[in-house]
């Protein structure tokens, strides 16, 4: 008789420890840090002190609400792209993609290989000044003759697009591929077209997998400054991008850490409304 | 019964001269790459009949009803329901609909909604459309369902959804592809005579694809027994049990003894060591020649009370309830004999006894003679 066996009850919980220990060391301890951290005042040289300073948060959305909506507005932009180009990309793959599928799915991953920042400065090579890209879009008169990508928000909202697709289109094609082709024949069946077949059938038992993607790609791509910074202008600059020069260049870390619960704040409201309108029945994954 | 009002014909259907079969297939043939599934097929059934195709997996059985669905084309050959050639339709223009294998029924819509998509595809709205799935839903004994998903019910409640699902349309024809695999011995016995009331209520043309003999048997009016892309017989059950005219035919419908031997006369054939039997003389047919000699266990009796007889000394016994096997050796090889447990205290004969085996020359059938002995 081992100790598991005279404490089956405890069996559940002792298993739950790990994470549950990982969860309070990694995350809701450091949350709570910034959290007290965001109320001081003072500055590097003379040390902070805890004074609940709720200014900060004041000041925060004073000084920068153009970059906070500007992140949203980017991240939305980009997500609902992102849903775009790869829903018929992962549907391909779910419903024709046959034995290739797999191989397929690895090149959808394949440039995660490469590290983030290079990947970001790629497309500042490709989309430079002087580059391929853009004398191609000048000679098609496209672009105006001092028309640039770089440093413009289409630039960015790409950058973004590009980074976080494989998230979206990951559980698109897991909840494509889990749908029975039968309930497609059945569909068509009983007098549905292919299109019909479509959207009253594969779209909506494919909501659990939009609706996954949709949050990984956003919520990431909320608070994300290499885009911004690497393929932006200063007036592109996003809310990850002020977070980031406030911890690591200007050390104003109450400022910085207030605007990090702001972003937290206005992603959790963002999503909230999301849920709300799909339904929380597809978040959870119930309805498939 | 009011229940074949509720069904309307549409009007093309009921202008149709009556007698035209539902379905007729025409010389089809259907290949997947090297395979050919379905070999040069025709076939007509007729309307109203509960047809069931019957065959061991890969016969081209299913392949056969999805091609009468639409969900395959064939590689030759025409296929006509009623007086309409459906070549090339989809399967949403065709007035057909299926009962498909473990029920595809859309998870993410209720009941009602599942059993209301035909219909609304096809423009039925407000109260009529109420009105015809809560009598669909009543007829297959679900009323009171209609708000629950289909996760809620149990298997056999799907399956009767699934059935609700295509009869609401009232189409020409209902296919059901192995429509009851997924249930549970007891509830499949159950559906099985479920289903061919309400076939026989509706009066619409049933074709059920099954690989279950004993299925096949207790719900159609005619089997075609299908191997290897044809049809090998095509008949009533009683037809097709008592009077199989191809080995495949009486091994695949239960079990049959085999008696191989030389035709000998008008009604009689000779065994090998020259004992002589007598047979059906419109079974034996003018043959001549090496023929078998088919007597299913059931038709023997282990006394010598029928003409024919044989001895036999009993090598196994299997007790099943309602009746008692054995497995009697004989110069020509095992005999099975099945006894039927009708009369209280009857003394069961116990292996190594020796027996008398004997049957009716009425209860045989004549088969080609096989390659190698069974």
């Amino acid at each position: 008789m081992n100790f598991f066996h005279r404490h089956r009850g405890l069996t559940p919980y002792l298993l739950l420890a790990p994470g549950v220990a990982w969860l309070a060391v990694f995350f809701l301890v450091p949350l709570g840090f910034l959290a007290y951290q965001s109320l001081q005042s003072g500055n590097i040289d003379f040390g902070y002190a805890f004074t609940w300073a709720w200014g900060n948060y004041w000041h925060a959305i004073r000084d920068y609400r153009t970059q906070f909506v500007r992140s949203l507005e980017y991240a939305g932009i980009a997500t609902l792209l992102a849903l775009l180009i790869s829903y018929p990309v992962a549907y391909w793959i779910a419903f024709r993609g046959g034995r290739w599928k797999n191989l397929l799915l690895l090149f959808i991953v394949a440039p995660f290989f490469v590290t983030y920042l290079i990947r970001t400065l790629a497309w500042e090579t490709i989309l430079s000044d002087n580059g391929f890209v853009v004398n191609t879009l000048q000679s098609l008169h496209v672009l105006g003759p001092s028309g640039r990508l770089l440093a413009t928000s289409t630039a960015v909202v790409t950058g973004i697009t590009y980074n976080f697709l494989p998230f979206m289109a990951l559980p698109l094609y897991v909840s494509l591929e889990q749908i029975d082709e039968r309930m497609l024949e059945a569909a068509e069946d009983l007098y549905a077209s292919k299109l019909h077949a479509f959207l009253r059938v594969t779209l909506p038992l494919s909501l659990p997998g939009v609706v996954a993607g949709t949050l990984l790609t956003f919520i990431p791509a909320a608070g994300d400054f290499i885009n911004a910074q690497l393929l932006g202008s200063p007036d592109n600059h996003m809310i990850g991008n002020v977070i980031q020069s406030k911890f690591l260049e200007l050390t104003d870390y109450p400022a910085a850490a207030s605007m990090s619960f702001i972003l937290m704040t206005g992603i959790l409201v963002a999503v909230a409304v999301y849920a709300r309108i799909v339904g929380t029945e597809q978040l959870t994954g119930t309805a498939a | 019964m009011a229940v074949e009002e509720r069904i309307e014909q549409s009007p093309e259907r009921a202008a149709e001269p009556s007698g035209t079969p539902d379905v007729r297939l025409e010389r089809v043939t259907k290949r997947f790459d090297d395979v050919v599934a379905v070999d040069d097929l025709s076939l007509e059934i007729e309307r109203g009949s509960f047809f069931a195709l019957l065959g061991p997996s890969g016969c081209g059985k299913t392949t056969t009803l999805r091609m009468i669905g639409g969900f395959e084309e064939p590689s030759a050959g025409v296929i006509y329901l009623g007086d309409h050639e459906v070549s090339g339709t989809p399967p949403y223009k065709r007035d057909v609909n299926t009962v498909f294998q473990s029920y595809a029924l859309f998870p993410h819509l209720s009941i009602f909604e599942n059993v209301a998509f035909g219909l609304r595809r096809k423009g039925t709205r407000g109260g009529n459309l109420k009105g015809k799935v809560e009598e669909m839903l009543d007829l297959v004994q679900l009323s009171g369902y209609g708000r629950r998903k289909p996760r809620q019910l149990s298997g056999g409640q799907q399956q009767r959804v699934a059935l609700a699902r295509a009869l609401v349309n009232s189409p020409r024809v209902l296919l059901l592809d192995e429509p009851l695999g997924a249930l549970d011995l007891k509830l499949r016995k159950e559906m099985q005579l479920f289903i061919k009331r309400l076939q026989h209520d509706v009066g619409i043309t049933f074709i059920h694809v099954t690989h279950d003999q004993e299925e096949a048997m207790t719900m159609a009016d005619r089997i075609a027994v299908m191997n290897r892309g044809k049809i090998e017989q095509l008949g009533g059950p009683d037809d097709l049990y008592e009077r199989p005219q191809t080995a495949f035919v009486a091994g695949f419908l239960g079990i049959s003894n085999l008696l191989t031997g030389e035709v000998s006369g008008r009604d009689t054939v000779r065994l090998g060591d020259g004992t002589t039997i007598r047979v059906r003389a419109d079974a034996l047919d003018g043959r001549s020649g090496r023929v078998a000699v088919g007597i299913r266990p059931e038709k023997i009796r282990p006394d010598d009370q029928d003409p024919n007889a044989l001895q036999g000394v009993v090598r196994e016994r299997a007790y099943i309830g309602v009746s008692t096997q054995y497995i009697v050796e004989t110069r020509y090889g095992n005999v099975t004999v099945v006894v039927l447990n009708d009369r209280p205290g009857s003394i069961p004969h116990s292996p190594g006894d020796h027996l008398t085996l004997s049957w009716d020359p009425e209860a045989t059938f004549i088969l080609d003679p096989m390659e190698e002995p069974a």
